[in-house]
Parts: structure tokens; C-alpha cells; sequence
């Protein structure tokens, strides 16, 4: 070799493969205000459509007069349910097999609930239509407390489900009765709490919250008379599933229904499910023939599209006097509001939230969820997290701490002693999962290294001491949390979305001269799928992943998809990536084998392209092997370089993760300080590190926002009063803590590169370790648990009641 | 969040400015920082037919000294309260409360005049001009009048400003060479009003306090000035019975609605702890 040929290292660089800390390609055009993003969309002639709201939460319509508004100079078109019923849309499936008001027949049921559809040529237009809009109301008492709702004279929401016992998920006991979902054993759960020791019983509640994207939910529909096409531009995080949906309830054959997904602001779940908006944009369209535009307002976002959480979680641990774990029992309150509309695989009414066991080997639990209607907005989507797995890592980790206190011993010794050893894995929890792979200890012991546990406990026993003397006013709390997420929805086996199976796809077409493109049926909504996922590609094929462009969003190119939520997307898309490359690479071999003129055998992978096994100077690179593909391939062999692969996982991937935070609270004001927090995330192979420290930042920011203030908040006569971001908590730079992030790596066995997904682990982690903090900081002076969110006058409160501030 | 028509105006002098507003009457506004204003008419809480921006209105842009006293014209921005000496050497206050209200961005836009003439009692400024005892000069269809900070609000968003008048300066007396001061403001995060705040301004002589002023800011419909409060402590060498004494003044003039900072009685509370605060921090300061 001269001097010229590049090293291993070199040619390994070039490619910025897996591994590589590759800034983010599409991060050139979002800094530079060059996004095209739905509100982009400029088609000729476009209108506008905006929605009149309910001021009530609950009320019967007793009249809509429309005739001022049509007379306001720009207005078209008013839509009511009665529009909608003509061509049968008054109402609209939800993904949990619920149905809900596109826009409001007969009643309202939520504050700000669409009750009607101001089409004009302009936005402002539209509104001033929308404040012509006349609308009689007849209040009727609204049901908020979910614990009421299904008291013998609690107020009938749902009157069209009058008469039905069975709803889409079993029988219904109650007229706001929604589901029962159970899982386990009851039985041998019952007897382990019989036998038990020490025994727990917490009501943790998760509190309403919403995931507030930068960028609201928002569409533009256009409806093509002469072809009989539909087009739809809009915010969809699974822009497949909105084809075949639009499909299903629209009767407009599905070739025809175009959906384009383009630059997307955020999603969280905000943008998994299907809204009234979206609907009436349609309708709007095809009546009017025109263009239809619809883009939600932040008022509108916060208090009518997919709320998250709203779990209420009577928790129940059993264990020996040594602190070993023999049963845990759960049953949820789960408040669904008006419709249930939870964006869930359709046969998990409650998501995964049977991932409750967390990271610890219970021998037997048991689960039970009820689900009820308040008048509040529908949602239920999965917040930065897989399907209900953040509530369920909350419930575990606040009850693994409230054991700890109750025995008397450390929340970290208690976890170390309860944990799945790395021998046991693959692991069939109690409630039904297997997990794929996980090594908890090792973990958990790195945190506590790394952050000097026993130093920052003996810290905290002299802070105490100090805050009794008098001689300081803050208290310290240590909050830690080990969680287990399952996310990579998922197997067909296990989930479908309306009968969908929740597999996931790419197709990878090479060009002559040695670069491609590759489309995804995932769809990044600030991921940073255009980088990692030709980093993928990258190091399957040996083509540097700069010569590799990802397409995503169009279902007119991208190969089927279920699109990007609850961290399905590299567990999924990303092993269909990975699995498309290697039949690029098989065919590569045949090539680089007839050129060579030896068996495929004899030829060994080298990077960047493939090399004689023990005649190292005979090698053929990729770039070279592209053009030949093409243009002299061997005989016989069809010409080009593609592949097509789609992705039913085997199983699901478990990414868990050990997370401390340290914490003061002034107990006279309520004001915390977040001291430290440290994240060590496991999610398997790890593709781009940076990438992964990013997405730990937003999840962790998101989860510190929850934990600490961020909710939807209704008074008691069921008005929002956390409609905008004047009131709804969003953290700012200057609020959020510093992250420290630190990582173990233990790959998936079934995954194709061993990646299990990172995304929404922050957030499932973050929320416990910062609620442990708050609660650890109080436990000394008699606390149990106290609720999120831990705002400061809740923690003043907590302070107050514990007589420590006059 | 889409407001309704209006008609847009933008005068260059006060004059035309007071003209406008004349022969437009109750429909027109006019438009300073528009921080209060716009948002409203977003959600058409306000619905003005008329915006008179005064951007263009040289004429109420500056900080000048005149004798001791130190004279804020009306358009003068948060952004450039930060950069001026003589706020920095006189009016120091005004300087830790300027980098206290919002962002840089709304610093950038938002006008003391706009600040303290809309009587939106989330400012931070009204209450800060109380202590003060600033004075607001207005002109209007009758000529020039002044009224005193500390009798210019009535309730939230409801002040002496008369139709067809504008607040075109504010007139700060300096304070004592050597006074300490502090703004101290308990918020939930950058950008949200206070949930209560305190302002002082005190001189000492051999530790004992002297004079002491002390307004509150978001703990009642309008800006509060607390006179016991600061009366208080003087003749005190600021011990903890004084500290206390000053709160509970300060507490029973308060009466704070409940919301999403807290209730009523959190945010009495921490506004009592927010004079505390203020009065140490402000002594810490004086010669």
C-alpha cells in the first residue's frame, strides 16, 4: 500500500456510519428558516377554515343560526353536524374503538369541543365569521372528578351509547363506563398479599398533561373533482395509517387519497391521532371545491387535541421483612374525557401499562384498568413515551420508594435486591411480557458510582440535621428511578392500529454512480431520521451516509408505514432499514463475486466494499460495484441495486435506563433547585450518540416539565384553566436543569443491529426521578407520597401542612 | 388568536397623535409596546377599530436628567432602560427590575410608558413608580396634567388616564445618593408575571434605616404601595421583629387572586417573604 490508500480508520470515518456523532443533515435547513412546514402549503385559491368552540363543557344545543356569519364579507361555507350528516361524517371512529363528534350533534361534551366550520378566503375572515356564528346553549351539570363518574347519579354524557353494556373492549358497567381491562393473576396476587410481610397501598395519581409540539396540528385538503383525488398535507406522525383511515370513512379509494407529511414541528403523540379538524378541512374541500387550510391555534392544541396522562393509580406492593417483592397489585382510575379516543394499538385499551412490574422480578401481579368518561377533552396519547408506559413507570417507581420507606431501608438497595438479573433475560414478567435483554445491576451500580450515592445520602443526613437546627430552610431530596420501557410497537402478533399490522418498511434504490435514496415508512417529526437512518445504511453497504438521502411522509413514495410514535421507529423502520441493505449487500456479493472471479464464499465484507478472503488486494468497493449493477451486470442478472424489505418484529425492545436527580426545596417559598441530574440510558446499540444525547435533553426537559408543573387543569365546573402558555408550564433554557448523560450498552438479540429505541426513555424516566426527589426531600418529616405536579405553592402547601412554615 | 379589523395610524408628533385620538373617540387606542394590548386583541378581548402606534413619535423616546430629578419619556424601551447610564447611576432599580420583566425580545419592544399606563397589574414598573412617587404627565384635548403614580390606578386596566389622553413621560424623582434597593419577584419561569413581587428602596445611617419605600407588584388589582410597610422599619436596624413587621404591614394590604401561581393565601405568603427579601437584600446595598 502507498501512502495514499486510506487506513481502515480513514475509510471507516468517511462513511459516518453507526456510532458516528453525524450532525444532523436536516438541521442546515430548519436553522436557516428554510422548513417547509404544513402552514408553508400555499395552494391557489386556498381557504380557511376555523372552528366555533363550545364555551360549556357540558350543554345541550338548543339552536345554530348560521345566516350572519355567511353574510360576513370572505365567509363561504358554515359546516355544522347536520352539513356532516349528509355525507354521513357527523361522526368519526377513533383508534380505540370509540366514536366521537366531528363536530356537535345535539350536545357538547368538553370546553372548546367543534361545534362548527367557518370556511372563508381568510384566516381573519374565518374568525370574524366565527364570532357571528349564533349558538343556543342549555347548560346541563358537568362531570369533571373521574372518581365520580360512575356514582349512581352522575350525569349522562355519552347519550348515544344509551342502552349499550358492551363496548369495543368488554362490558360496560355504568352509562361512563368505557372498559375494564385486566391482566394477571388475581388469585395468586390476592394470596401473595395474604402471606405478605410488609404490604403498600398508595393512590399515586398522574395528572393530566398535553404535549404541546412547537408546531400545532394543522392540514390542508384538496379535493380534485375531475380525478376524483384527494389530497391531504397535514401533521401526521403516521401519514400511512391517515390513507387507509380517510379510505375506510370517506369511501375515496385509497390510490387515490394522497397524504403528504412534509416538515413536521414536533409531535409527542400530538399527531398520531385523527381530528375534527382534518375531517371538515375534507368535507370543506370537496363541498367547496376549493383548497381548505386549517391550522389549530395554541389555545386550541392545549385544550382540544390529545391531552396525555390522567391515570389515577391505586398501587399495592407485597413483600418480605428483607425487602424482597412477592406481588404487586394495581387498579386504575383512568379518566378518558368526553370520547375515547386513546391513539393505542386497538386491542390495548390501556396501552402497555401491564409493563407495570418495571425492572423488578415479581412472581405474581395483577392489573386492573377502568376507564371513564368526564367532561373533559378526549386524548389519552402516548406523551413522549410508549403507550401508557410513563404512567406505569411512575406507578412502579413511586411504589418502589414508598416500600423502601415503609422497611426502612435505601430506594437503591431495595431496587438492586428486586431486580431481573441479566441471567433471567429473556424475562416473562407476571404481566405478560417477555423482556429481551437487560443487565440492571451493572446499570444501576455505574449511576451510583458515578454520582457518589453514598456521598450524596450522607450529604442529605446532614442537610437534615442542619434544616432541624434551623439552620438552613431547604430541604434535599434524592430521587431516583430505574425504569423499563417496551416500546418498538410492534409485532403482529401482539398489535395492530384498526386491524393494521404495526409492521414497519424501507425501500433503498442505489444509483449508477454509487449514491441512493431511501424511503421510509417511519416519519420524523424532529428525530432526525435524514441522519441516522443513513447511517444505517452507511455501515450495512459501505456508501458514506452523506450519499444517501431518506425520504419520508408522501404515501405516494414511501413504502407502507406505521409511521413514528412510542419509540417504534428505529426498533421497526430501523431493522427494515438494516434488513433492505443486506439484500442490497447479497446481491452486491453475487457481483463483486463474478468480477472477482471467485465463489461468493471466498469473499469477505471489508467496509466499503468486499474482499478476497486471504488475497487482501483483490477487493471490489460498493461505488464500483453500483455503476456494474447497472451497466455490465453479471449475466443473467437483472440490472440495478434495489431492495424492498418490511419489518414485522419479533418482539418488542425493552431500553431501560437508571436516572438520579438531586434536588433542594426552599420550603418558605416552594422554590426547588434541581441540583444534579444524571441519565444513564441502555438503548442497545447505539447509532448516533449525539443524536441520543439530544433526544435524552428534550425527553428529560419534557419530563422535568411534567413532574414540576406542566398540567391540563380543570376548576370544578369542568372549565380549562391551562389554555395557554401564560399558564400551561413550559420550561424555558433558563429553567432547565443541566443534564448529565451517561450510557451502558446491551443490544437487543432479536433486533438486526441491536438497537432498541431512545426517544421517549427520558421521559419515562425523568418524571419518577424528579417526583422521588420531591418526595424524598419531605419524606424525613413524615411524608408518604405526595402528588405531582410539584409546583411551588403545592410544595409550599406540602411544607404548611407539615407545620414547618408559620 | 386572530384579532379583528382595525385601522392602523401611525403619527409623528403628539399632537397628531392627541388629534387622532379626538376624532376617533372611544374606538381608537393607542399602541405603545403592545404587549398588554395586542394579546387581547388576539383573543378579542379588545377590539379597537383604531391602533395609533406612537413608534413613530421621536418626540417620546429618551431619558433625560432635569435637577434630581430624572425623566423617562414614555416610548423609551425596557431594552434601552438597560443601557442608560443615568438609569444605571440614579435609578438603579429600574435597571435589576428592567431584566426581571420577560425576554430580551419583549424587552426589545416593550415601553415603560405602555408598562405602567395600561394598569395591567402583572407590570412590574407600576409598582416600582409608586414607591418612587414618580409622577405620569399626560396630555390630552385639555393640555398637560400630571398625576401622581401613587394616585393613577383604580383597578386592573382601569386608571386615570382620561379618553383621548396619552401618558407621554414619567417623571422620577432621584433617590438619595447611596440608597439601597432590590426588586425581588418570585415568577414560575421566564416570561410569566410575578406570582408576587416587592420592591425597595431605603437608606441607612450607622445600620439603622432611615426612610424606606416599598411598593408590591401582582398582589391586588392595581400596583400597591406600602407605606406601613416601609415605616415599618425605619428607626430599626432591619432586626428579624422588623423584617416580620414589615411583611405582616405589607400582607394585610394584599389581596392577590388565586390562579395557576397559587392561592391566596400561598401568594400573601410568599409576598410577605418577597419584602423580606427585598428590605435585606436593599440594606445590604445602602452606604
Amino acid at each position: 500500500m502507498n501512502d495514499m490508500t486510506p487506513t481502515r480508520e480513514q475509510r471507516e470515518a468517511r462513511l459516518e456510519g453507526m456510532g458516528c456523532k453525524r450532525k444532523r443533515v436536516e438541521d442546515v435547513r430548519f436553522t436557516q428558516g428554510k422548513g417547509q412546514y404544513v402552514d408553508d402549503v400555499k395552494l391557489p385559491g386556498m381557504l380557511h377554515g376555523d372552528f366555533v368552540r363550545s364555551p360549556h363543557p357540558h350543554a345541550r344545543i338548543v339552536s345554530i343560526n348560521t345566516e350572519k356569519a355567511l353574510q360576513v364579507p370572505g365567509v363561504l361555507a358554515v359546516l355544522t353536524a347536520e352539513t356532516l350528516k349528509t355525507v354521513n361524517l357527523a361522526w368519526m371512529p377513533t383508534l380505540a374503538g370509540d366514536v366521537q363528534m366531528v363536530l356537535a350533534d345535539g350536545k357538547v361534551l368538553f370546553q372548546n369541543q367543534e361545534v362548527a366550520f367557518v370556511v372563508a378566503t381568510d384566516r381573519y375572515a374565518a374568525d370574524d365569521g366565527i364570532n357571528a356564528v349564533e349558538v343556543e346553549y342549555e347548560p346541563l351539570p358537568a362531570l369533571v372528578d373521574p372518581f365520580t363518574s360512575m356514582n349512581d347519579d352522575a350525569p349522562v354524557l355519552r347519550e348515544d351509547l344509551a342502552g349499550k353494556t358492551e363496548g369495543a373492549h368488554g362490558p360496560r358497567r355504568h352509562h361512563n363506563h368505557i372498559f375494564e381491562w385486566t391482566v394477571g393473576d388475581r388469585d395468586l396476587t390476592d394470596a401473595a398479599f395474604r402471606k405478605a410481610d410488609v404490604t403498600i397501598k398508595e393512590m399515586i395519581s398522574y395528572h393530566r398533561t398535553h404535549p404541546s409540539p412547537l408546531e400545532t396540528c394543522q392540514c390542508v385538503c384538496s379535493f380534485d373533482k375531475i380525478r376524483g383525488e384527494l389530497t391531504i398535507y397535514g401533521t401526521f406522525q403516521a401519514p400511512h395509517v391517515i390513507r387507509t383511515v380517510v379510505a375506510l370513512i370517506a369511501k375515496i379509494p385509497e390510490h387515490k387519497i394522497h397524504v403528504i407529511a412534509p416538515d413536521i414541528g414536533g409531535g409527542f403523540g400530538n399527531k398520531v391521532g385523527a381530528y375534527p379538524g382534518y375531517i371538515c378541512a375534507a368535507v370543506a374541500s370537496i363541498v367547496t371545491g376549493k383548497p381548505v387550510k386549517w391550522v389549530e391555534d395554541r389555545i386550541e392544541n392545549l385544550t382540544a387535541t390529545s391531552f396525555a396522562r390522567d391515570y389515577h393509580m391505586t398501587t399495592e406492593i407485597a413483600a418480605t421483612n428483607d425487602g424482597k417483592v412477592t406481588g404487586l397489585r394495581v387498579h386504575v382510575l383512568a379518566d378518558h374525557g368526553a370520547f375515547d379516543a386513546c391513539a393505542d394499538p386497538s386491542k390495548w385499551p390501556a396501552g402497555f401499562f401491564n409493563i407495570v412490574t418495571g425492572s423488578y422480578d415479581f412472581p405474581v401481579a395483577h392489573l386492573s384498568v377502568d376507564g371513564v368518561y368526564t367532561n373533559k377533552a378526549p386524548g389519552g396519547v402516548a406523551y413522549r413515551c410508549s403507550f401508557r408506559v410513563t404512567e406505569a413507570a411512575y406507578c412502579i417507581e413511586r411504589g418502589m420508594d414508598i416500600l423502601a420507606q415503609k422497611l426502612g431501608m435505601d430506594p437503591a438497595e431495595l431496587r438492586l435486591k428486586n431486580f431481573v438479573k441479566a441471567e433471567q433475560f429473556p424475562y416473562n414478567s407476571a404481566l405478560g411480557w417477555e423482556y429481551d435483554s437487560g443487565d440492571y445491576h451493572t446499570a444501576m451500580r455505574q449511576m451510583m458510582e458515578k454520582v457518589d450515592y453514598a456521598g450524596l445520602r450522607r450529604e442529605q443526613a446532614e442537610k437534615r440535621e442542619a434544616f432541624k437546627r434551623g439552620e438552613t430552610r431547604e430541604v434535599m431530596g434524592i430521587g431516583i428511578s430505574f425504569f423499563t420501557e417496551i416500546v418498538g410497537a410492534g409485532p403482529s402478533k401482539n398489535c395492530d392500529i384498526l386491524g393494521i399490522a404495526m409492521f414497519d418498511s424501507c425501500e433503498i434504490r442505489l444509483h449508477p454512480t454509487g449514491a441512493g435514496i431511501a424511503r421510509v415508512g417511519s416519519k420524523s417529526q424532529g428525530q432526525g431520521h435524514e441522519t441516522t437512518w443513513a447511517q444505517i445504511i452507511a455501515t450495512e453497504i459501505g456508501i458514506p451516509s452523506d450519499d444517501i438521502m431518506i425520504e419520508e411522509g408522501n404515501t405516494d413514495t414511501a413504502p407502507y408505514g406505521l409511521g413514528t410514535y412510542g419509540s417504534r421507529s428505529t426498533p421497526v423502520a430501523g431493522a427494515a432499514i438494516a434488513m433492505a441493505a443486506r439484500k442490497i449487500r447479497a446481491k452486491a456479493q453475487m457481483i463483486a463475486a463474478y468480477k472477482l472471479e471467485v465463489h461468493e464464499d471466498d469473499l469477505e465484507w471489508d467496509i466499503d466494499g468486499f474482499r478476497v478472503k486471504g488475497l487482501p488486494e483483490k477487493y471490489l468497493g460498493m461505488k464500483d460495484i453500483c455503476w456494474i449493477a447497472y451497466n455490465s451486470p453479471p449475466p443473467g442478472m437483472e440490472p440495478g441495486l434495489e431492495a424492498v424489505s418490511y419489518y414485522d418484529p419479533p418482539n418488542m425492545t425493552y431500553p431501560f435506563g437508571a436516572y438520579l436527580c438531586v434536588m433542594d426545596i426552599d420550603v418558605d417559598t416552594g422554590v426547588y433547585k434541581v441540583k444534579r441530574f444524571y441519565a444513564l440510558d441502555d438503548c442497545g446499540t447505539r447509532i448516533n450518540p449525539m443524536i441520543i444525547d439530544g433526544q435524552v435533553h428534550g425527553g428529560l426537559t419534557e419530563a422535568f416539565a411534567i413532574a414540576m408543573g406542566q398540567e391540563i387543569h380543570y376548576d370544578e365546573n369542568g372549565n380549562v384553566t391551562t389554555g395557554s402558555l401564560m399558564d400551561f408550564f413550559m420550561p424555558t433554557a433558563v429553567e432547565t436543569p443541566v443534564w448529565e448523560t451517561d450510557f451502558t450498552v446491551t443490544p437487543s438479540p432479536h433486533h438486526p443491529i441491536g438497537a432498541k429505541g431512545v426517544g421517549e426513555s427520558p421521559n419515562v424516566g425523568g418524571v419518577p426521578a424528579f417526583s422521588n426527589a420531591v418526595n424524598d426531600a419531605f419524606s424525613f418529616l413524615g411524608t408518604t407520597h405526595i402528588q405531582m405536579p410539584h409546583d411551588y405553592w403545592r410544595n409550599w402547601k406540602v411544607a404548611k401542612e407539615l407545620g414547618v412554615v408559620g | 388568536m386572530i384579532p379583528g379589523p382595525f385601522t392602523y395610524h401611525r403619527p409623528g408628533s403628539v399632537a397628531d397623535a392627541l388629534k387622532l385620538l379626538a376624532e376617533l373617540g372611544d374606538e381608537a387606542r393607542p399602541l405603545a409596546g403592545g404587549h398588554s394590548l395586542i394579546p387581547m386583541m388576539k383573543l378579542r378581548l379588545a377590539s379597537p377599530e383604531h391602533l395609533i402606534d406612537l413608534h413613530g413619535i421621536t418626540a417620546l423616546k429618551g431619558v433625560v436628567r432635569e435637577g434630581d430629578r430624572v425623566v423617562v419619556r414614555a416610548m423609551t424601551t425596557q431594552h434601552e432602560l438597560l443601557g442608560s447610564d443615568v438609569i444605571a447611576s440614579i435609578l438603579p432599580i429600574l435597571k435589576e427590575t428592567s431584566l426581571l420583566i420577560a425576554d430580551p425580545q419583549i424587552r426589545y419592544c416593550g415601553t415603560l410608558g405602555g408598562n405602567v399606563a395600561n394598569g395591567d397589574p402583572g407590570n412590574d414598573m407600576p409598582a416600582l413608580m409608586q414607591l418612587l412617587n414618580a409622577d405620569f404627565l399626560i396630555e390630552g384635548p385639555d393640555g398637560q396634567r400630571t398625576v401622581a403614580a401613587r394616585d393613577f390606578y383604580q383597578g386592573a386596566y382601569f386608571t386615570a388616564l382620561e379618553p383621548g389622553e396619552i401618558l407621554t413621560a414619567i417623571s422620577i424623582p432621584g433617590p438619595a445618593s447611596g440608597h439601597g434597593y432590590a426588586y425581588e419577584k418570585l415568577k414560575r419561569k421566564v416570561g410569566d408575571y410575578a406570582t408576587a413581587a416587592a420592591g425597595v428602596v431605603m437608606t441607612m445611617e450607622g445600620g439603622i434605616v432611615t426612610s424606606c419605600s416599598i411598593g408590591l407588584t401582582n398582589l391586588a388589582d392595581t400596583p400597591l404601595w406600602a407605606q406601613e410597610a416601609g415605616e415599618a422599619v425605619v428607626g430599626t436596624s432591619l432586626d428579624d421583629a422588623a423584617l416580620k413587621r414589615a411583611a405582616d404591614a405589607a400582607i394585610a394590604i394584599m389581596s392577590p387572586a388565586a390562579d395557576g401561581r397559587g392561592p391566596v393565601e400561598y401568594r400573601k405568603h410568599v409576598g410577605g417573604i418577597m419584602v423580606q427579601r427585598a428590605l435585606k437584600r436593599a440594606a445590604a446595598r445602602a452606604a
